[in-house]
């Protein structure tokens, strides 16, 4: 066992048009772990999501994914490292199939091109039919079997935001992000989401997500980093951040440690 | 059978055996609607899987003839030899144009893509490198030669043509079902989640450019061996609206939808003749009513259809 | 430097038509984020429209030719923009909610619609502007011969883009523009009618757009259906060159690119002349896509 951690971001630093959307923000994250990344809206949290996952390239500052650079990588190679990502909001291919969308995480695992599609070569269908299992599994994973032929934008809200994690996990990540995966979410879906969150990490997949309903963020991660303006102001266990002052501050009328409404 | 096999083999039979009752002149038609289609099939592989708006087609297409052209006419190499030879020409000229563009977004990509067919054009024009014959172009194009039989009626071209219209379809289909066309397809539909996904989408869509330029370089050998003389006129930027006007209105991303775009957009106006001056009039004005009421085109894709094997809980996916 | 001078003042009057017709772009452009691709044959419009009125009408012999032109550039910019105002009313607007390339399909059907209706009312061929209008005089400036024509085509754009720039920073009309330029919703909120701003757009830049193809064909002496593309095609690239979506930018890339078009075909070389205006385009598009004028801005992911 390395003691490194899995994920590090050293001084992330990023601007647009003179707005500093995120800086100088230092953290790792451990393997195993599920880690929440909180704070006010417009704070820089999806920032920094874009800017793990290649969509940004930083200012100033590095990002170490199990010890190796990858702050100008481009996304898909990323991805194909073992970083899967959600978006905030929803981006599914809307009129694919739940089926083909998973498929789309399958696409960096496999390496037939134009010419094996084009012959059909004996390992290139053995590939496809690979890919389908995988997809049907991921898919039955999230719970979304039944709905495997449904065209995605026919899927309810809470339905979409699950293939999407379908999509992700489909890409055998090792590190896995979500970007407010209970957004739109009712309270039966979301307790769903929570045990799906936990036995996704029991899979050994490491979990960084970004989310408002502060109770499933207390229930499930086992560290919180807090953003505010840009700035990291806190991290620490959840049980730290509840009672840390500046975090109290930051969240204004957040009266007590359990005001999870205004988070 | 199910009734759209039963269809599809009626097609072929038809296609097969209709030139015995044809004249040269309807033979020369279908030729027509066959050189069409194979060419809006490589486009469609740009702009109907990928959705990349691409109006240049017509300068691959010339790449091809005229790399045909010029190698046959001055050195004498074998049309059918030169078939892989100007597709690798198109599909380089591509990948060296493609790029540099690659990312511009759709309606900056259609324009920098009209742009590129006409400088091919004023190239070819100006008689570049003093290699394609200025204005007049190139003539004294041999025909092709198989087996030890020339290819020079029209007849005997039909078959060509559509026996390269089957092997095309037959290929793009397995095309198109696969892990490639499933990424350019995640393309159109969003590429910000389909790089997000793990697909490198800079590198599918060159490729894209790259394959429909090889096909189309290889249509360019059949035309310019059909015709034994091209010139610039033959490669406007108008051949390009036709190719693209075919898969649109024929349904972009579904290879039944642009062959019956090819058969509408190139026949129809044959078969009403008084018709025929004011084919691109009507064209225009299809275009924009499409895009109105059937945005998809006549014939859509229809979706994809997986065979799952698996544990008895299973069902099969339809449709 | 005489030939170098001529080819400037050239360059100056071809760029003040182009930068007419990069208007009516960047204007489009700017409120819908749509590349109207029927500008270009609107164009053409215009030049048949004004040859047509030029003579039937015979107004040049009635006013003279300085008042006759005038009157008739009014009523070709007049009817250019009912054109346009419809052509919003036919192929844009049902598309407004659609996905923006259904709209670029449009706009290009729109297109083959227009040139191919111009070439079956007026015919496949050239057509000629009658000649004898205005006197084919030079006055000498600085030792060099300018046509008096260039002069006046120059003026003629020269007041029309500072009258429009004047309308857009002056009147209620022009601030909303601008406005929904920057933010239609936002627009919508301060309670402006976007739609009377979109057929606003739509009826000031065919207006211009009709009075350039005129002033070609009072400048060059002939016409033909096909020439709303190429135009179109260099006003276009002005319109990127200065900063798409801006308005000083598209007269300043319209004058631009007439000088370095005028200046390219003089000492590189004539054939290519077409080409060149593209190949700007094209290294626009790849280094500096938001033009001159424009800003830079990063895509929501």
């Amino acid at each position: 066992m390395s003691n490194q951690p899995l994920l590090r971001l050293a001084d992330l630093t990023k601007s647009f048009g003179g707005v500093m959307a995120v800086n100088r923000v230092s953290f790792d994250v451990d393997s195993g772990s599920i880690v929440g990344l909180i704070g006010p809206n417009g704070a820089g949290k999806t920032t920094v999501f874009n800017l793990i996952t290649g969509n940004y390239r930083p200012d100033k500052g590095e990002i170490l994914f199990d010890g190796q650079s990858i702050a100008t990588m481009r996304t898909h190679r990323i991805v194909s490292l073992g970083i899967a990502r959600t978006f905030q909001t929803i981006r599914l291919f809307p009129n694919m199939s739940a089926l083909e969308n998973v498929l789309a995480g399958c696409h960096c695992r496999m390496r037939s091109g134009v010419i094996g599609s084009m012959l059909r070569l004996p390992w290139q269908k053995r590939e496809e039919r690979q890919a389908l299992e995988t997809a049907v599994a991921e898919l039955s994973f999230v719970g979304l079997r039944q709905q495997l032929d449904q065209v995605a934008r026919n899927l309810s809200y809470g339905n979409q935001r699950l293939l999407e994690i379908a999509r992700a996990l489909a890409t055998r990540p090792r590190f896995l992000i979500l970007d407010e995966p209970a957004g739109g979410m009712n309270d039966y879906e979301t307790q769903v989401l929570v045990d799906l969150i936990l036995q996704i990490r029991d899979r050994g997949i490491t979990v960084l997500l970004i989310e408002h309903d502060m109770n499933l963020v207390m229930k499930i991660c086992d560290n919180l980093v807090v953003l505010e303006y840009g700035i990291l102001i806190a991290q620490g266990t959840p049980e730290e951040i509840r009672t840390d002052q500046r975090v109290i501050d930051a969240y204004l009328g957040a009266p007590d440690a359990d005001g999870d409404e205004d988070f | 059978m199910k009734p759209a096999t039963l269809l599809n083999v009626c097609i072929v039979a038809v296609l097969l055996i209709a030139p015995i009752w044809l004249n040269a002149y309807w033979v020369e038609v279908l030729n027509s609607i066959g050189i069409y289609a194979i060419l809006a099939l490589s486009l469609n592989v740009i702009l109907g899987y990928a959705g990349l708006f691409h109006m240049g087609h017509a300068a691959f297409f010339a790449i091809g003839a005229y790399t045909t052209a010029i190698l046959n006419t001055q050195m004498g190499i074998p049309v059918l030899w030169l078939m892989p030879v100007s597709g690798l020409f198109a599909g380089l000229f591509a990948l060296l144009v493609a790029r540099p563009i690659i990312h511009l977004r759709g309606d900056y990509l259609l324009i920098v893509t009209i742009g590129i067919v006409e400088i091919v054009r004023i190239a070819l024009v100006n008689n570049v490198f003093g290699l394609t014959g200025g204005a007049n172009g190139i003539f004294g194009i041999s025909r092709p030669v198989l087996f030890g039989y020339v290819i020079r009626t029209s007849h005997d071209f039909y078959y060509l043509i559509f026996a390269f219209a089957a092997v095309t379809v037959l290929l793009f289909r397995r095309l198109e079902n696969s892990r490639f066309g499933r990424a350019l397809q995640y393309i159109r539909e969003d590429d910000v989640a389909a790089e997000g996904s793990g697909i490198n989408t800079a590198h599918y869509k060159l490729v894209a450019f790259i394959l429909g330029a090889f096909w189309a370089g290889m249509v360019g050998t059949i035309f310019a061996s059909k015709m034994t003389i091209i010139s610039p006129q033959s490669f406007t930027f108008w051949e390009s609206v036709i190719m693209f006007t075919i898969v649109i209105l024929g349904g972009s991303g579904s290879i039944r939808g642009v062959l019956l775009g090819a058969f509408l957009i190139i026949g129809l106006p044959e078969i009403f003749r008084e018709f025929a001056d004011t084919r691109m009039l009507v064209f225009g004005a299809a275009m924009v009513l499409m895009m109105i009421f059937r945005p998809r085109g006549l014939l859509p894709p229809s979706p994809r259809t997986y065979t799952l094997n698996l544990p008895p809980q299973s069902r099969q996916a339809g449709p | 430097m005489q030939l170098f001078f001529e080819q400037l003042t050239n360059g100056l009057a071809v760029g003040g038509i182009y930068a007419l017709i990069a208007l009516g772009y960047t204007m489009v452009y700017g409120v819908l984020k749509l590349i109207n691709f029927a500008h270009g044959d609107l164009f053409t419009i215009g030049a048949y429209l004004g040859l047509t009125l030029l003579v039937s009408m015979g107004l040049t012999s009635h006013l003279g030719p300085l008042a006759g032109i005038l009157v008739l550039t009014i009523m070709v910019m007049g009817l250019v923009a009912v054109i346009g105002a419809l052509l919003e009313r036919v192929a844009y607007r049902p598309l407004r909610t659609s996905p923006r390339l259904s709209a670029v399909v449009s706009a290009l059907g729109a297109s083959i619609f227009f040139q191919n209706a111009i070439m079956l009312i007026y015919g496949a061929r050239f057509r000629v502007y009658p000649h004898d209008i205005l006197p084919v005089t030079s006055i000498t400036l600085f030792g060099v011969q300018i046509p008096v024509m260039r002069i006046l085509l120059f003026t003629a754009s020269i007041v029309m883009m500072a009258g429009l720039y004047f309308f857009v920073q002056r009147t209620r009309t022009g601030t909303a523009i601008r406005a929904a330029a920057i933010d239609q919703g936002a627009a919508k909120l301060m309670g402006i009618d976007v739609n009377r701003v979109i057929m606003y757009v739509f009826l000031i830049g065919p207006a211009l757009g009709g009075a350039a193809g005129m002033m070609v064909g009072l400048y060059y002496g002939q016409i033909n259906f096909t020439m709303g593309w190429v135009y179109g095609l260099k006003a276009f690239t002005a319109a990127i060159l200065g900063g798409i979506g801006n308005i000083p930018g598209a007269m300043l890339g319209g004058l631009l690119l007439g000088v370095i078009e005028a200046l390219g075909a003089t000492y590189i070389s004539l054939a290519w002349k077409d080409a060149i205006s593209f190949l700007v385009l094209i290294l626009i598009l790849i280094f500096r896509p938001t033009g001159i004028l424009g800003e830079r801005v990063a895509d929501k992911v």
